[in-house]
């Protein structure tokens, strides 16, 4: 396909690589925050490809598996009920909440659909207005302005029986959390190519010179993150603490203004709960007032409980880089896609399932094992 | 889950309202409708990259090729800062 086959060239690849080799002393550890990119990494082993001074950590890039429990507890609480529609993406349906899962309600005779795009889950209820549609918004930046258009347009098409569950999550207050942590181990950053394509990257900028780290917009394909790298590496040998755009063929520092703007419209910030970090302050996003008749937590009134995450899931680290996926004791055995423990397990964009897919007898990859 | 695929606008059906406007988008033979309310002026022929049925934006063809050019440039570099030095 046009613009994502060209990316994969193994022969670029290759110089990437020696590049790479050739500009580091290291060592180094450098933190890819899109699930999307951990995918791609495992998937064609290129941090196999790095010399043994660099270390690619996988930070919490995947929004399905930041979601926190208390929230998919309330999805399945909303996917049992009498007369509503529960429609998600499809990678949220495995995802354990404290009891069971929304494919657990869908085998029960639940009413849980996979839809591509919330804009689905606005058809649905417009051609089934007997019934309640729950659209479950989960995601990063990147899916906020679609969520954002499905209200706007439920509103126009004046929809009573559409409401969503909001899961959305802000990535830089995460990057911040893990900067400022005193544990941090991270030198340097690949950021999200496509959070950054709508959100751009100047909020980045006071980040890379207040933690003095280098921090690069990266897109997803092998070239991409192997370019993003070599730029990362450049300047973590400069001494240099800049923001720099990798993604220049979709990403502008400004970003999408329009689909900011719908995104302001529609919700506002606030404080959330991410899965195995805690709380983080200003790093999730609700639907203003003006919107409260499509929130569907007031509106069947689930929500206000809040639960112990599982202890032998060790997902926080995981996503805080601190140990790989490998060595979870439970990785692979009490813990596999088709029993997760964790979420990390389920998302293909999970670092524990794509180890668990492309490296299952639990090699460590990056750091020698 | 971020995943975005590009695709290119075969027909627009425009609105009043910018917001909701739709296009017919073509990912390699398979055809889907997508909100074009985040790409400004979108035009049959425009690349976009789409998400879970909405135009993150528009991809510029002339910058698509700037990964490729990135090791001359570097090694270009790399010749002069050594005859300088
Ligand atoms: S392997 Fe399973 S239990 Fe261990 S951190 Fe990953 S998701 Fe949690």
């Amino acid at each position: 396909m046009k613009y994502v086959s060209e990316y994969r060239n193994a022969e670029t690849a290759g110089r990437y690589a020696e590049a790479i080799a050739a500009a580091v002393t290291g060592p180094w550890k450098i933190m890819e925050i899109c699930g999307g990119q951990t995918h791609s990494i495992v998937k064609y082993g290129i941090d196999r490809l790095l010399p043994d001074e660099l270390t690619l950590i996988h930070g919490p890039g995947c929004p399905v598996c930041v979601t926190p429990v208390e929230m998919v507890d309330q999805a399945v609480r909303l996917a049992s009920m009498e007369g509503i529609v529960f429609c998600s993406f499809g990678d949220m349906l495995r995802v354990p909440g404290s009891t069971d899962d929304l494919m657990g309600v869908k085998s029960g005779g639940g009413d849980v659909r996979v839809v591509y795009s919330p804009m689905d889950a606005v058809a649905i209820a417009e051609n089934n207005p007997d019934r309640e549609v729950v659209f479950f918004a989960v995601g990063f930046e990147t899916t906020a302005p679609v969520t954002a258009a499905a209200v706007l347009q439920a509103e126009r098409l004046g929809l009573g029986n559409f409401s969503m569950l909001v899961a959305h999550v802000l990535v830089p207050p995460a990057m911040e959390l893990i900067l400022s942590g005193k544990e941090n181990v991270v030198d340097g950053f690949l950021a999200a190519g496509h959070v950054c394509t709508v959100m751009g990257y100047r909020e980045y900028e006071p980040m890379a010179e207040k933690y003095g780290v280098p921090i690069v917009v990266t897109g997803f394909e092998p070239l991409d993150i192997l370019e993003g790298i070599l730029m990362c590496v450049r300047q973590l040998e400069r001494g240099t603490t800049s923001v720099e755009n990798q993604y220049v063929r979709v990403v502008t520092r400004d970003g999408n203004v329009t689909a900011m703007d719908m995104i302001r419209r529609v919700f506002q910030v606030t404080d959330r709960k991410w899965r195995g970090l805690g709380t983080i302050p200003d790093s999730g996003l609700k639907l203003r007032k003006r919107y409260a008749a499509f929130d569907a937590g007031r509106k069947f009134g689930v929500g206000g409980h809040s639960v112990e995450e599982s202890e032998s899931c060790m997902a926080g680290s995981v996503l805080m880089g601190r140990i790989k996926p490998g060595e979870c004791p439970a990785f692979g055995t009490e813990c596999t896609p088709e029993r997760p423990l964790g979420a990390p397990m389920v998302s293909a964009e999970g670092a524990c399932a794509a180890y668990y897919r492309y490296r299952p007898y639990g090699n460590p990859g990056g750091e020698s094992a | 889950m971020c995943l975005g695929v590009p695709g290119r606008i075969e027909k627009i059906l425009n609105d009043d309202d910018p917001v909701f406007t739709v296009g017919l988008v073509n990912f390699g033979g398979v055809t889907r409708e997508v909100n074009l309310a985040g790409v400004k002026d979108p035009k049959v022929g425009d690349w976009v990259v789409v998400h879970a049925g909405f135009a993150l934006n528009r991809l510029k063809e002339e910058e698509a090729m700037e990964v490729f050019e990135y090791l001359e440039k570097i090694s270009e570099y790399g010749r002069m800062e050594i005859e300088e030095g």
